[in-house]
């Protein structure tokens, strides 16, 4: 069986050298990141309305939408001259964005476009939001704190549960992944809502609990395996937590692609940057992580040494050891 | 034999709790809690209205000027230039001997910053301290009161609430139409500040030569007509009564002209002062000025008892309706601005709902599938553990009420993906032992052992960033934030000690069996 054979690949209990390769990786992965940063930079992020403020009107038409009649009644309209007519989704349906908002109770943007559109066919508003100037940025700050806030506390769980190096490390493989999914979302121009924020949190946690589990082996192997290089300790533990680390992003990928294919348009946004987020997780906790993990820890000159000396001194060693990682445990 | 050890015991009673309570949630039932649907999924309105406090600091120095007015009135107290400034008012006590009984008065309205100067020229602020209060209590008034007229409005299930120091959020989940929300909001942003005023009928005919700084000079206040802009009445700038004293208003109809009109009562109060103003300003004219605006200015015949009144108008039905309402929940004690709005369509929402469930169905399916291929028996073991898990999340966010969001769904879904993973783990290290040749019993309870450490710190540390999420997000966010920390939970229970528990079950079928490409799908 075909399935089998696919099968098998996660059921092999090869190690592979993933160490061995790692300055490829870490190359492609510092392209992919240098990429993202120039996206960012020049390009920058679409902020939607929930960050930068202004009205989000979504219509849906009984007919294909008449973006061009849409376009030029609005235009006629002072108020309305920066608005951007787009599809969403289907011929029917359009979203109209404009930079302002109304603070008035009484009669808003929503009402006035609703006046304005009257013209163009039948038609039944879906949609309206509205965020006023002042929660927009309330909204960006409290974005930019969660985001800070998440790093932080997490870079003091695994110094406290592992090592300082292993915390550096998961850091900066999370801003590895978090570069690289901002880069995607200003590739593929997706307006960064609230929801974008709470996906890019959750890759946070996702890629984290992936390059954990990896951790996590190489925790345990560097405590109870005779290997001390740590290149194969590091081969070994990625290689057997490889099974596990595919099994989990499939069955999470396949989710989230459910999502994005049947979730609807509102939540594309949300779905598509989790996948990218899926991904690129995935690939660095397998490739990405541990590297940080070698590059930081150990030169193999210093190993040699290292090594050298153990040999001379293995009961004493052993001894200091146990109480060391006792100590860390 | 040992059928029940206490973690297959604690499972079972945890599922049987989780399909308890979720069963009202999934069918909907009348009876017991379940999870009610956001905004986003039933549609509805949802809006951030900011109080402008700083007005309410200014209504509050009018109506200490009003009651300086009619106690110096009452008491024959002279009292000169009496005007009112945004966040202070003065007058000139023309009489010293009446300086005692002025003050007496004065300190039993609390709050007051007053300031004495050689001549007896009055300044009165208010202190620090009551500027905090009655911007305090304005915030709190403004939520009595819009939830006042939301009732009456007769929406299902209103919600107004308070947020931070000035802030009220309102969630009106019964909005279908455009037509109805415009209605609610302007239900809502209606100040209906009821003011009585005397028209000053001395100066009276210069009102279209003054300008706004020179009315002020001689005390009054200039004011259109409502829907007449042309017309002007000069009225004197201290009301006779405010809205406050209010205590019912009816939509009735002009016996003559047949037009909606709005009979108010005062209360014995209001009805006093009102007695006392008209007895001795027969001949006058009375404006009735509703939100700024004067909807009629009769002549005072005779003294009005009994305490009531009328405000007549073009007043469609609707709008008179509105107004009463507006009256009889009270002024805003200071005008509300929209920060924020969302406003989602009942189509819309349906939408949604049947998106994400699809997602959820195909996403859970595609997993049960995959596990049940992969790991054989296993798999069935966690995908029971995994079916609980929905149950489980299902039954505690009915349980605390919590609204299940659009984002909320998502957080379902990926809580699905996410959920096996404990299992994927736990599995992954009893095949590494059996592949070492241990015996089932061994490989299994080792295989949980070695597996623990990654599980918890993993989930742990998904459960920091769930937390922060909850802390700074805003509600939709918040929503995904709890679905994927219940998730997270609930998975420990069935993924670790749920299956833990089945296997301690099945070990000695497993054992005796032998067929462990069937049990763990290894050869």
């Amino acid at each position: 069986m075909v399935w089998g054979k696919i099968m098998e690949i996660f059921k092999s209990d090869k190690t592979y050298n993933f160490m061995g390769r790692r300055l490829p990786f870490l190359g492609f992965s510092a392209i992919l990141v240098i990429a993202s940063f120039v996206l960012l930079f020049t390009k920058g992020l679409n902020l939607g309305i929930d960050f930068s403020g202004g009205t989000l009107i979504q219509v849906q038409y009984t007919k294909a939408a008449p973006i061009n009649d849409i376009r030029e009644l609005l235009s006629k309209n002072g108020a309305f001259e920066k608005a951007v007519v787009t599809k969403f989704g289907s011929d029917e349906e359009i979203i109209i964005k404009i930079p302002t908002s109304s603070t008035s109770l009484g009669k808003d943007i929503g009402d006035e476009v609703r006046e304005t559109l009257k013209p163009t066919g039948n038609y039944d508003i879906r949609r309206v939001d509205m965020v006023g100037p002042k929660v927009g940025n309330a909204l960006q700050e409290k974005g930019i704190m969660a985001l800070s806030l998440a790093l932080v506390m997490i870079l003091i769980y695994v110094s406290f549960r592992f090592e300082w190096r292993f915390a550096i490390a998961s850091i900066l493989a999370l801003i590895h992944d978090i570069s690289i999914a901002l880069g995607a979302i200003v590739l593929f121009n997706v307006d960064v809502n609230l929801d974008i924020l709470a996906a890019i949190l959750t890759i946070l946690g996702y890629s984290l609990n992936d390059t954990i589990i990896v951790f996590d082996r190489i925790r345990e192997s560097v405590n109870t395996s005779k290997e001390n290089h740590l290149d194969a300790v590091v081969n070994e533990s990625v290689s057997k937590t490889l099974s596990r680390t595919t099994l989990t992003s499939l069955t999470t990928f396949f989710v989230v692609l459910t999502l994005y294919l049947f979730g609807g348009e509102i939540i594309n946004g949300f779905s598509f940057t989790l996948l990218v987020g899926i991904i690129v997780g995935t690939y660095s906790s397998i490739f990405i992580a541990a590297s940080f993990l070698v590059q930081l820890n150990f030169s193999i000159e210093n190993y040699r040494n290292a090594e050298a000396e153990k040999e001379k001194r293995q009961k004493e060693k052993d001894r200091i050891r146990a109480q060391f990682e006792q100590g860390m445990v | 034999m040992h059928f029940f050890n206490y973690r297959l015991v604690i499972f079972l009673l945890v599922t049987v709790f989780g399909i308890v309570f979720s069963i009202p949630s999934f069918l909907q039932t009348d009876e017991g809690k379940k999870i009610s649907l956001g905004l986003d999924l039933q549609g509805g309105l949802h809006m951030l209205l900011g109080v402008q406090t700083q007005k309410a600091v200014e209504g509050k120095i009018k109506s200490v000027a009003a009651t300086v007015k009619y106690f110096s009135d009452k008491e024959a107290i002279l009292v000169e230039d009496l005007r009112i400034e945004p966040d202070y008012l003065s007058f000139i006590l023309l009489d010293s001997d009446e300086e005692i009984k002025l003050d007496e008065m004065l300190a039993e309205i609390q709050g007051l910053d007053i300031n004495k100067s050689e001549d007896l020229v009055y300044t009165i602020g208010l202190t620090p301290v009551e500027v905090e209060i009655v911007k305090d209590m304005a915030v709190g008034q403004a939520v009595e009161t819009i939830r006042n007229r939301l009732d009456q409005f007769g929406l299902a299930e209103p919600s107004v609430a308070r947020q931070g120091k000035s802030d009220i959020v309102v969630e009106l989940p019964g909005i279908k139409t455009p037509q109805e929300e415009q209605h609610a909001r302007e239900l809502i942003a209606k100040p209906a500040n009821l003011e009585l005023m005397e028209v000053d009928e001395l100066k009276s005919d210069q009102v279209y030569d003054l300008t706004k700084d020179q009315a002020q000079e001689l005390g009054d206040i200039i004011l259109e007509e409502t829907g007449n802009p042309q017309v002007k009445y000069l009225v004197k700038q201290i009301p006779i009564l405010t809205g406050s004293e209010v205590v019912d208003a009816k939509v009735a109809f002009d016996q003559q002209t047949n037009q909606p009109i709005i009979n108010f009562t005062l209360s014995s109060f209001g009805a006093k002062v009102f007695g006392d103003f008209t007895a001795k300003s027969v001949g006058k004219r009375l404006a009735v000025v509703l939100d700024g605006k004067v909807f009629s200015a009769p002549s005072i015949r005779e003294r009005i008892g009994g305490g009531s009144g009328q405000i007549s108008g073009n007043f469609t039905v609707n709008e008179a309706g509105n107004v009463a309402i507006a009256l009889r929940s009270g002024a805003l004690p200071a005008p509300v601005i929209m920060l924020e709005k969302r406003s989602v369509g009942p189509s819309l929402g349906a939408d949604s709902i049947q998106a994400s469930m699809l997602a959820l169905i195909c996403g859970f399916i595609l997993v049960i599938i995959f596990m049940i291929v992969y790991y054989g028996m296993a798999g069935i073991v966690a995908n029971v553990a995994l079916i609980t898990n929905i149950f489980i999340i299902v039954a505690i966010m009915a349980m605390f009420g919590a609204t299940l969001t659009l984002p909320g769904m998502a957080g379902i879904v990926l809580t699905v993906g996410m959920a096996v993973d404990a299992n994927v783990i736990i599995s992954e290290r009893i095949r590494e032992l059996l592949k070492e040749g241990k015996s089932v019993h061994k490989a299994i309870e080792d295989g949980y052992k070695n597996a623990m450490s990654a599980i918890l710190d993993a989930n742990i540390t998904t459960l920091l960033v769930a937390v922060i999420l909850y802390a700074y997000g805003t509600g939709p966010v918040k929503g995904f934030a709890i679905t994927i920390s219940i998730g997270i939970l609930a998975s420990m229970i069935t993924a670790i000690l749920g299956t833990h528990g089945i296997y301690e079950v099945l070990m000695p079928k497993i054992a005796r069996d032998k067929n462990l490409r069937k049990w763990f799908g290894v050869k």
